[in-house]
């Protein structure tokens, strides 16, 4: 693949499939995604021949890789994309909470909310959450390994094919594209791709760790490992599907009814497990020492919370099938284990928290340390609720109501949220170069607008959800029901405003953050009273080069 | 230090950490254990789905539907799955059964209720109320905060392919037969245009009820569609039927 003309020759035959496959289509959503597809090859085509540099025997030169240096390109990309993604996702999720106080914002087909609220899920998960992960760990698995990016090509084939994955499954939602599973909406051919992106990424991720100069594997590695494979067993088996034809859009899942609904589940809860949660912790067991200046806590606690995480988590999916027709010997292990799960998840908070010891004080003078201690304790309040909404008794209540939206807000905003934002402050100037970031004042502006967001978000998702829940079951003295459900819809009117407030809130500190990082990158420091930071040695912050053999 | 001097002194833990092939392998055989103790015996313990009379496959209309339900993700506001509580039961109907989603591909027991429960709506309301509340949902119900979904109502239903559907269908094990998988052109057209003959339809599907559904006969659009799949919807097994209810009061667990 070194050669120019293999390279060309390669888009140019996926460009050239990607116009027939669009002419061919069943379906004319089917056709716009190939559509979609033959611009992205025609561009990274022209990209290819316009960024060539050719020796006369037709090799393609590329430029010696510096083993002296990190390879951070694909890094920096990665923390613009995941800027613009959470934004994006940040705004649908917007749209959608004013949807539901304002019907009338729903414009068919394209923007109803059916379309519109797949987007968001999969834009804040998959597009904000993946990029942040994509991108910190392969920030973390060089520094830490003491090691260039193994196979660079591959490592922006990764970034690249992620997001070619994003916009193919963004555009098919609003097009009417979904094969109807949770956070699984996107359809075969799309699976397909991210499937090979993700083989892509383990590899990358893997040899990268092959090559270490470190004897010893960081903890932050063995969470991106399991995150990587777990996701990707996840993701192959939730995804098995007969598509009806090569050449349309539509596919039906091979696991249906009981099956299918407790194979979702699995793949649904341990998304948050492995995605949203052992991704993110990997990126705390990096972030949250080096911003102290500290070394982990305890290195006994954080063997045992991983492996007991990991192996807990995966039992946990029936908890969102309570009282279905799920065999109720699944439900209750799938509680019993939820509520295990309890513990393996205070681990990490605890590891994470006490890291700050003898630096407390740093809560007060660092804004980036005062975003990851709150990160933290919203991990630890969000896996508190956890355990808690997947008991029976609660859950019977609370399930099929906006409280277990409230519940995975105070996860998403509070933890991946806070934790994201907080490694984007912390890459941007060590990534770009810079002195230092552009402003720590607006670090906690966006902190107290963030914390201010879910505050309201939480409070009016738990007051909607109980009631929602009691006003459903609600019986007067003559022993029939009280409410008709329209009246148990019209009783939300004004916790839906709140949160959608809540929402604008958190939206407003996440622009204050694209814009402090956008003057980062682009060499501002603003004038400011000064707030203290982790320092920063950039001659350090390099590999170890290879040594004579011992 | 050489490798054989690693492989001694290092123990325990640490030759995880140094050896990440050693690491992944753990890692993949700790989180697979929960999932195969979990999902493997819903396929082969037999009580998981209970037999009960009556059901079916959807009729190739029927699932034209349902595969617009999917699109439109009604699934993010309605569930399909009334829980055995009094509320539910006599607010929805009878809870649901395993079996009455074993031909759902995908399922859509959904997890929020921003709308009601649909898993027994056939029946409920007429063909009318639907289309009305479809295309404007705040005319019947002025507190509903449904969007509006009145372009099926002028989208003409493709189905010049819908015969490949059935047969991905059947490959995965919803049971049609090959006269189902021929005919699944005609039978869209047999169920929907009132002024043509639905011929063997009932024979093949019991109980498939066949007319004009959206108000409109001259051409049969995605609301036909949809509003068909409305009406099956938790109609085709008779749960207060003598059988039905000797089966249920054998069951244990919930």
């Amino acid at each position: 693949m070194e050669s120019l003309t293999t390279r060309s020759v390669m888009w140019f035959v996926l460009l050239i499939l990607a116009v027939m496959a669009a002419a061919l289509a069943h379906d004319a959503a089917f056709a716009a995604q190939m559509v979609i597809v033959a611009i992205a090859m025609g561009a990274f085509l022209w990209w290819t021949l316009y960024s060539s540099k050719v020796d006369t025997a037709g090799n393609w030169l590329r430029a010696p890789s510096d083993e002296g240096r990190y390879d951070d390109d694909p890094v920096r990309w990665g923390v613009i994309a995941t800027l613009f993604w959470g934004i994006a996702g940040f705004v649908a999720g917007l749209f959608i909470a004013l949807q539901l106080a304002f019907p009338a914002l729903n414009i068919e087909p394209w923007l109803n909310f059916g379309r519109v609220r797949p987007l968001h899920t999969s834009a804040v998960i998959f597009a904000f959450g993946g990029n942040a992960l994509i991108a910190t760990s392969f920030y973390i698995v060089q520094r830490t390994c003491r090691a260039r990016l193994a196979f660079p090509g591959l490592a922006r084939f990764v970034f690249w094919g992620y997001q070619m994955f994003i916009v193919l499954a963004a555009t098919g939602y609003l097009l009417g594209v979904s094969q109807g599973k949770e956070y699984a909406e996107p359809e075969w051919y799309v699976d397909w791709l991210l499937t090979v992106v993700w083989v892509a990424y383990l590899l990358v991720f893997v040899a990268t760790i092959v090559k270490r100069k470190e004897p010893h594997i960081y903890v932050a590695n063995w969470f991106f490992l399991a995150f990587i494979l777990t996701v990707a067993m996840l993701h192959v088996v939730n995804n098995l599907d007969m598509p009806v034809s090569l050449l349309g859009s539509r596919s039906y899942p091979v696991f249906g009814g009981v099956q299918g609904a407790l194979v979702q589940w699995w793949y649904g809860h341990n998304a948050v497990g492995f995605f949203l949660t052992a991704g993110f912790l990997a990126m705390m067991y990096y972030f949250v020492p080096k911003q102290a200046e500290r070394p982990v806590y305890s290195y006994r606690l954080s063997i045992i919370h991983f492996w007991s995480l990991i192996f807990l988590y995966i039992w946990a999916g029936p908890h969102h099938l309570h009282y279905t027709a799920l065999p109720d010997w699944a439900q209750t292990l799938g509680m019993v284990f939820s509520v295990m799960l309890w513990m393996p998840s205070w681990g990490g908070m605890i590891n994470g928290l006490m890291t700050l010891n003898g630096a407390w004080d740093k809560i007060r003078t660092d804004p980036i340390i005062r975003m990851m201690v709150w990160a933290l304790a919203f991990y630890g309040m969000s896996t508190f609720e956890g355990p808690m909404l997947s008991i029976k008794a609660v859950n019977g209540m609370s399930h099929y109501t906006d409280w277990t939206i409230g519940h995975v807000h105070s996860g998403a905003l509070g933890w991946n949220g806070m934790i994201t934002f907080a490694a984007l402050y912390y890459l941007a100037p060590r990534l770009w170069g810079r002195e230092r970031l552009y402003s720590l004042r607006m670090v906690n502006w966006h902190f107290w607008l963030a914390t201010l967001g879910i505050v309201f978000y939480a409070a009016s998702m738990w007051v909607a959800g109980i009631m929602q829940g009691y006003m459903w079951r609600e019986y007067g003295a003559d022993g029939y029901l009280v409410n008709s459900f329209v009246e148990t819809v019209s009783a939300m009117w004004p916790m839906y405003v709140a949160r959608a407030f809540g929402g604008l809130l958190f939206i407003a500190g996440a622009v204050i953050m694209v814009y402090n990082i956008w003057m980062t990158i682009f060499g501002h420091i603003r004038e400011e009273k000064p707030l203290t930071s982790a320092a920063y040695n950039p001659e350090a912050d390099r590999p170890l080069v290879a040594q004579p053999a011992e | 230090m050489s490798d054989t001097a690693v492989e001694t002194t290092v123990k325990g833990h640490k030759r995880l950490e140094r050896n990440v092939t050693l690491l992944g392998a753990a890692a993949l055989v700790t989180v697979a254990i929960g999932g195969i103790v979990e999902i493997a015996p819903l396929f082969w313990i037999d009580n998981t789905i209970e037999p009960v009379e009556g059901m079916r496959p959807y009729t190739p209309l029927e699932q034209a539907g349902r595969d617009i339900y999917v699109r439109e993700g009604c699934y993010t506001c309605h569930s399909q799955m009334i829980r055995p509580f009094r509320d539910e039961v006599e607010r929805y109907g009878h809870y649901s059964l395993a079996a009455e989603s074993m031909y759902d591909h995908p399922f859509q027991w959904g997890s929020k209720r921003t709308g009601p429960d649909l898993a027994r709506v056939g029946g409920r309301y007429s063909d009318e109320w639907h289309v009305q509340h479809l295309i404007d949902p705040r005319s019947v119900v002025p507190d509903s905060v449904m969007p509006t979904y009145a372009f099926l109502a002028d989208a003409p239903l493709e189905f010049e392919h819908i015969a490949d559907n059935l047969t991905a269908l059947s490959y995965i094990g919803v049971p049609y037969s090959e006269a189902d998988i021929e005919q699944a052109r005609q039978d869209v057209i047999g169920q929907a245009d009132p002024d043509v003959s639905p011929g063997d339809l009932g024979d093949r599907y019991p109980g498939a009820q066949s007319r004009d559904f959206d108000g409109d006969p001259d051409r049969i659009t995605e609301m036909d569609a949809l509003v068909a799949y409305m009406q099956v919807l938790g109609t085709m097994v008779d749960v207060d039927s003598a059988a039905a209810q000797e089966v249920l009061a054998e069951e244990s667990g919930r």
